[in-house]
């Protein structure tokens, strides 16, 4: 078996980035993002991304990501620079104190590569990449649709979009990290279920990497969890930071995917994990499972990173790679 | 408990409104004018900070004493040029309504800003030990204030709620523990504010309109921040924004003698929600948007006004702007006061010659 230290991605800014673009672009909703930044802008994100790829680095993490700096609108980033969609109000994100443009899509949602590019990028600074995008329930649930007509036709339209910036990802990348974490605040209805399966199936498709499906802020519903498990996804992911009970008693009753993600420190909490405490809950979990082993378990912040101040992301990092690390010694 | 704190309860015997009542009133009816708390501060203001906080010999911190003081005086006086009954000094003491009182409360470590949306950030401070409470954190505030002014004064403070779930907890098992500590530490600070004059408290608690479902867990902390507070106290909630009709009506529990309430910026699309005749505590209701920056007429305004009438009687109607004005550029939020002013005192004069029939506007039962 083989830990895999690794994050979910949307990190904080780096302190000399963040004040470079409030100089170059103010602070208002016209500064952000919009898919067409000036080379001065860019040239902060290009600057931000190589900082936060050392970052990783020197935490000693296995797999790197990008960084998704340029995500000003957190996961409804990929809609939010679509030639196809504009930019709504500003609205709440998920049950935080954190805002983003609604994404309004008014066309249809044809491949575009932005996030391709960023990878690409990255690609350059890393020989372990790792991909993080929205998944695309998530996208049905923080997005308006002025073009597909219905719920359905929307997810649908979405899975082909995600499915097309997967299958543009550059080689170097090894895994997928699909971000679902409305699967938990917002669950679909039942009657849904299967159509979000395949949806899911459908990025996973799209590429040779191993897919991760991650949720978090709670656990997955028994029945949809099942239906998860038909995606033919590499990996589940759990959140044993906010869920931790209800996690396992998916795994004990329903079994999991070959390998599985493990939301083992806080991406919300500035309180800093010691090493032993992420070595203590890995160790819990294979130990609450029937499952003897596993292809990959993937250790990682429950949420994304963005929540904190860089210090406390640093730290974090830190934390979980020396917490994986002692797991692999003990073994 | 409810309005029945320290043998208080019943429309007759609420504290505090007629006190508020200037000298010269014009008219019989009271509508009780006042602001949420934060205004614009003086462009000088800012200019001064950035440069005492850039090079503390080129601005002293005497020198920064007195731009602050200063600022204060002229606010103070500018809510009072408005007409207002009750004011404040619009928060010149303050840059962010957590970040001021984690300064202050022992236990509280700034760990660097926090992205809020965009490249908008907050200095989000953290606790990591139990918090204290060390000094008054608004007692310099209050009678400065108090000692400049002409007309009372009320003194607006971040909640204990909305404090705890703004930071991030490092040290207590869930937001409720953290949050009931900072109550006590609040009735602490408030039982300050009382013995230096203070008479009027607003508690601000915007957290509570994101997480209407943690209402028990302001109720209890509102228990805790009026314990051993003399009768004459007058407490005001404020929750701006949110979907109102998930707290109401389980704020008409709370030992307070105000709810005020953010709907103009909603154009008054929640007020059914207060609409069963039923609401115990005094309304606050904001007639003037502190989001727009346009002016709202004099005529506009009596109609807001009118709105709260159709929901409770003349004597527990207070009018103020929505919230706290600090976003709009100075000259539009004195227009904006001194126009919700005029407003109040025609509704009054109109309730007074029975051009008003408020019982005929009551919707309620």
């Amino acid at each position: 078996m083989e830990h895999v230290a690794t994050t979910a991605g949307l990190f904080p800014i780096p302190d000399a980035q963040r004040g470079r673009l409030v100089d170059l672009t103010g602070r208002g909703k016209g500064a952000l993002i919009d898919g067409d930044e000036s080379a001065d802008v860019a040239a902060a994100y290009d600057a931000a991304r190589e900082r936060l790829v050392a970052a990783q680095r020197e935490a000693g993490l296995d797999r790197v990501v990008e960084g998704q700096a340029r995500w000003d609108d957190m996961l409804a980033h990929p809609l939010c620079v679509h030639e196809n969609v504009r930019a709504g109000d500003v609205v709440r994100y998920y049950d935080n104190n954190n805002f983003y443009r609604e994404p309004v899509v008014t066309g249809p949602l044809t491949e575009d590569g932005d996030l391709a590019a960023d990878l690409s990028a990255a690609a350059r600074l890393t020989d372990s990449l790792q991909a993080v995008v929205p998944g695309p329930y998530s996208l049905t649930d923080l997005a308006r649709d002025e073009q597909y007509g219905s719920s359905a036709a929307f997810l649908d339209g979405l899975a082909d979009f995600l499915a097309g910036e997967v299958d543009a990802f550059p080689d170097a990348v090894d895994t997928v990290l699909v971000l679902e974490p409305s699967l938990v605040t917002s669950p679909p209805d039942d009657d849904a279920h299967v159509r979000v399966r395949d949806a899911l199936a459908a990025v996973n498709a799209a590429t040779d990497a191993d897919v991760v499906v991650h949720t978090y802020w709670g656990a997955l519903g028994e029945k949809l969890h099942a239906h998860l498990l038909d995606t033919d996804v590499a990996a589940l992911g759990y959140d044993l930071v906010s869920a931790h009970e209800e996690c396992v008693y998916l795994v004990q009753e329903y079994g999991t995917a070959d390998s599985v993600a493990l939301g083992v420190v806080d991406g919300q909490n500035t309180r800093v994990e010691a090493p032993e405490t992420v070595a203590d809950r890995l160790s819990w979990f294979r130990e609450s499972v029937p499952v003897s082993d596993f292809e990959t378990v993937y250790a990682t912040p429950n949420t994304e990173l963005f929540y904190l101040p860089v210090s406390a992301f640093e730290d974090k990092l830190g934390a979980l790679a020396a917490g994986v690390e002692r797991v692999e010694v003990a073994e | 408990m409810s309005a029945d704190r320290d043998g208080r309860g019943g429309d007759e015997t609420r504290v505090g409104r007629e006190r508020f009542r200037p000298a010269d009133h014009p008219n019989d009816h009271f509508l009780l004018t006042t602001v949420v708390g934060s205004y614009p501060k003086p462009a000088w203001l800012t200019d001064v900070r950035e440069r005492h906080e850039a090079d503390g010999d080129a601005v002293t911190d005497d020198e920064w004493t007195e731009a602050i003081d200063d600022a204060s005086r002229l606010i103070t006086g500018e809510h009072e040029r408005a007409g207002l009954d009750v004011v404040c000094d619009g928060e010149m003491r303050r840059e962010e309504m957590v970040e001021f009182f984690a300064r202050r409360i022992g236990g509280y470590e700034f760990k660097g800003p926090v992205k809020v949306w965009g490249h908008n950030y907050f200095d989000k401070p953290s606790v990591v030990s139990e918090v204290t409470y060390d000094e008054p954190w608004l007692r310099e505030e209050y009678e400065f204030t108090a000692g400049v002014a002409e007309r009372p004064v009320k003194v607006p403070i971040t909640g204990p709620y909305t404090l705890a779930t703004w930071s991030f907890d490092e040290v207590y098992d869930d937001d409720a523990g953290l949050a009931y500590a900072l109550a006590d530490l609040i009735n602490e600070e408030i039982s300050g504010l009382v013995a230096a004059g203070a008479r009027y408290i607003q508690i601000d608690e915007p957290a509570l309109a994101t997480t209407p479902e943690d209402h028990a867990v302001v109720g209890e902390c509102l228990e805790r921040i009026v314990a051993g507070l003399p009768d004459d106290v007058r407490l005001c909630l404020h929750v701006c924004y949110g979907d109102y009709g998930e707290i109401y009506p389980k704020i008409n529990d709370y030992p307070i003698d105000e709810f005020d309430v953010e709907l103009a910026n909603g154009d008054y699309d929640q007020l059914d929600v207060f609409a069963d005749g039923d609401v115990d505590p005094d309304l606050g209701l904001g007639v003037v948007d502190a989001h727009t920056p346009t002016v709202e007429p004099v005529a506009e305004i009596e109609a807001n006004i009118r709105e709260g009438l159709t929901v409770v009687p003349p004597e527990k109607l207070t009018v103020s702007p929505d919230c706290g004005l600090k976003i709009l550029p100075r000259e539009v939020a004195y227009a904006k006061l001194e126009n919700m002013v005029r407003a109040a005192r025609n509704v009054e004069a109109d309730l007074d010659s029975g051009e008003i029939d408020p019982d005929a506007l009551r919707t309620g039962p």
